[in-house]
């Protein structure tokens, strides 16, 4: 059954968001569902998530996962996530299979970094960045679901404002998720 | 100066502070502050953390890809890397001058862009901070906060961002990387059916623009010292402008400007921009350093974005923008405004242009026109380069015989106003931190000067938001003396001595 096992019945769910390796597509898009948003911060508390202010991911009941893992702290943020969210949702392609970023795949790492730092138009004092304070890079960019386990996969470069809410009040109300055939038509 | 504060001496002496991830940016970045035993700062830097490597990944590519492919780098501005892109392409398939129905959809789904993200960056991450103050309680300080104290602004807000996404949804097909600009031209007009209903809100969208404009005047008036003197830094300043020296977001020359408001180039090919334009790269931030090599990198760097366009233009041909523009210059006392805080003032004036001219646009029957597209001689290289709601944005492409992508650079927005950013926290760091305590507020200066540059280091990274806010003091030895952090909660925690 697919209903919510929230563990304090009083009060409302808590949901957070992230954005790993995205564009922030699909954060725009949740913000697409325009005015609902009025009625969403009624419906559910924001822990973590573009919208507030809060450090650590806390206790949650569903946690929403835009983009693919491409360095260290990705892992940690992913990791984070999993750990403290009851529902964990892959959001967008980027999070599903790697999306767009994976394309550097197909590549060896140190070529794209020679690209932007050493062989590019106009580059300046060239060398790749190597500080410790900027994080690893993974040699290649994963989905979410090769590094944790994932609950739901929401597909789509972004899904649209509808899908994301009709998967929210849906999810809310303990209904099976159920979408109509526009919701789930990509271009 | 503020200058010598980018790198300190000995590092190994001094206690490191670090602000990560910064909170309410779009993007990952980091802060670190070295500090000497007194607290004084002595070197502070804001770190880029991502790479994502578009420039090599591309190559291979056809180029008719590019538009719906590169845009993807910004789910925020995606209209602005798609419309660049096509620039690009447009030049690669040998077409100048695009159909006058082509031209004024594409202008008219970047209105849309621009309106939406500017409305974005002020209603719903912004004005907590300038309505309730920096030092408002964390987890009061936020969209929910402000839906709650402020409904009408919040509703407002909420709205205007819709209409520019509808605009866009209109002209683009869809609402976040839709498809509607193609090399040579676009794929749909803008029916009358659609045109009517963008008209339906379109009187309604201005008079809310006009409102943002009065706000946050009345904002910057409670408290005129602190928004005049915040994080103001005296930069060179790079935008695109019309042949007559008028505002310009979509196609024009490059006018730069320096710190006193004296013209250094005017109208300036962008085709030429690899003459003009060199980026430095620093060991500690994937974010490369752009300057103008006249200059040299000491003093060739610039500030790009609204704050940029509205000092660097001679007027808007909108008549509400134009008058809001006045006021804006004679509050500078004949030099341009540089403080951090009235690019938010600079990014109301532009909004409200956007609404203003989408409503001239709307009432034009060439967006009815079926002359959609163009083609000539296929060229190698091309140069796309628009106003991004964040400022100038460069892509600049070269394929071969094959329409195969060869060679890629883009310089996006942020990136070029990435030494007017590092600059501006040294500033607050030596003006507001110097000597004093570590605390949330103190420290949340540091994002202030950040944010009001809206940087989308999504652009070049990822990720809107209000992230976490994680403080460590260490001394030289790298051990934590003291921590700062947010409970789940939004409350502040301090945890001493945490690995002796
Ligand atoms: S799935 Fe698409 S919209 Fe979402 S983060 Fe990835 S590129 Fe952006």
């Amino acid at each position: 059954m697919l209903s919510r096992e929230v563990s304090d019945v009083s009060a409302k769910p808590r949901v957070a968001t992230a954005s790993l390796c995205g564009c922030f597509g699909c954060h725009t898009s949740l913000l697409d569902i325009d005015e609902r948003i009025l009625q969403l911060v009624d419906l559910v508390d924001f822990d973590r998530s573009p919208l507030t202010d809060i450090k650590t991911v806390g206790d949650c009941d569903l946690g929403l996962i835009e983009g693919g893992v491409a360095n260290t702290e990705n892992l940690e943020v992913l990791r984070a996530f999993r750990r403290h969210c009851r529902t964990l949702v892959a959001v967008g392609a980027c999070a599903v299979n790697g999306g767009v970023p994976a394309m550097r795949n197909a590549l060896a790492l140190r070529e794209c970094l020679e690209e932007s730092y050493v062989r590019g138009v106009g580059v300046y004092h060239p060398g790749i960045p190597r500080d410790p304070e900027i994080p690893l890079l993974l040699d290649r960019v994963h989905p979410i679901h090769e590094v944790v386990k994932v609950d739901y996969v929401l597909p789509g470069c972004p899904p649209s404002a509808d899908t994301l809410w009709t998967f929210l009040t849906a999810w809310l109300s303990g209904q099976p998720i159920a979408f109509p055939y526009t919701q789930i038509h990509y271009d | 100066m503020t200058d010598s504060l980018e790198t300190a001496r000995h590092p190994e002496t001094l206690k490191r502070v670090c602000i990560e991830p910064l909170t309410r940016v779009e993007g990952h970045g980091k802060v670190t502050l070295l500090l000497d035993d007194d607290n004084r700062v002595r070197q502070a830097r804001l770190h880029v953390v991502e790479f994502r490597g578009f420039e090599r990944f591309i190559q291979g590519r056809p180029y008719w890809e590019l538009p719906v492919l590169v845009q993807r780098l910004c789910g925020i501005c995606p209209v602005s890397h798609h419309l660049a892109a096509a620039k690009a392409c447009d030049q690669l398939v040998g077409v100048d001058v695009l159909t006058p129905t082509a031209e004024k959809v594409r202008r008219l789904m970047h209105l849309g862009q621009v309106l939406q993200s500017h409305a974005l960056n002020f209603f719903h991450l912004s004005s907590p901070d300038l309505l309730f103050g920096v030092d408002d309680p964390v987890a009061h300080r936020n969209i929910v906060g402000l839906i709650q104290d402020h409904p009408e602004i919040a509703k407002q807000g909420v709205l205007l961002r819709k209409f520019g996404q509808e605009v866009i949804r209109i002209t683009a097909g869809k609402r976040v990387h839709g498809t509607g600009a193609l090399p040579g031209g676009i794929n749909k007009h803008v029916s009358a059916q659609e045109r009517d209903l963008l008209q339906a809100d379109i009187d309604q969208v201005c008079n809310w623009a006009e409102g943002a404009v009065q706000l946050m005047k009345r904002i910057i008036l409670r408290n005129p010292e602190y928004h005049y003197r915040f994080g103001a830094v005296d930069a060179n300043t790079l935008s695109l402008i019309r042949p007559d020296g008028a505002f310009e977001l979509y196609d024009g020359g490059l006018r730069v400007r320096g710190p006193q408001g004296d013209t250094l180039m005017d109208h300036q090919d962008c085709n030429n921009y690899e003459q003009l334009i060199q980026e430095e790269v620093k060991d500690w931030s994937y974010m490369k350093f752009p300057f103008l090599t006249q200059l040299g990198p000491e003093c060739g760097w610039y500030r790009v974005g609204p704050l940029a366009r509205v000092n660097n233009c001679d007027c808007f041909h909108t008549p509400l923008a134009e008058q809001e523009r006045q006021d804006f210059a004679a509050a500078g006392e004949g030099r341009p405004l540089q403080a951090a805080l009235a690019t938010h003032w600079a990014r109301l004036i532009e909004l409200l242009h956007c609404a203003e001219l989408i409503r001239e646009l709307l009432a034009d029957p060439d967006l009815q026109g079926t002359d959609l597209r163009l083609s000539g001689a296929m060229r190698s290289k091309g140069i796309g380069v628009v106003e991004a709601p964040r400022g100038t944005l460069f892509h600049h492409y070269e394929i071969d015989g094959d329409g195969l992508v060869t060679r890629a650079n883009l310089i996006v927005s942020t990136t070029n106003n990435n030494q007017a950013m590092n600059t501006a926290i040294r500033q607050v760091a030596a003006d507001y931190l110097s000597g004093r305590e570590l605390t949330e507020p103190l420290l949340n200066q540091i994002e202030v000067a950040i944010r009001a540059y809206d940087p989308c280091l999504s652009c070049a990274t990822h990720a809107l938001g209000r992230m976490p806010l994680d403080i460590e003091l260490q001394d030289a030895a790298g051990l934590t003396l003291d921590r700062l952090y947010r409970h789940p909660d939004g409350r502040l925690g301090r945890s001493p001595v945490l690995d002796s």
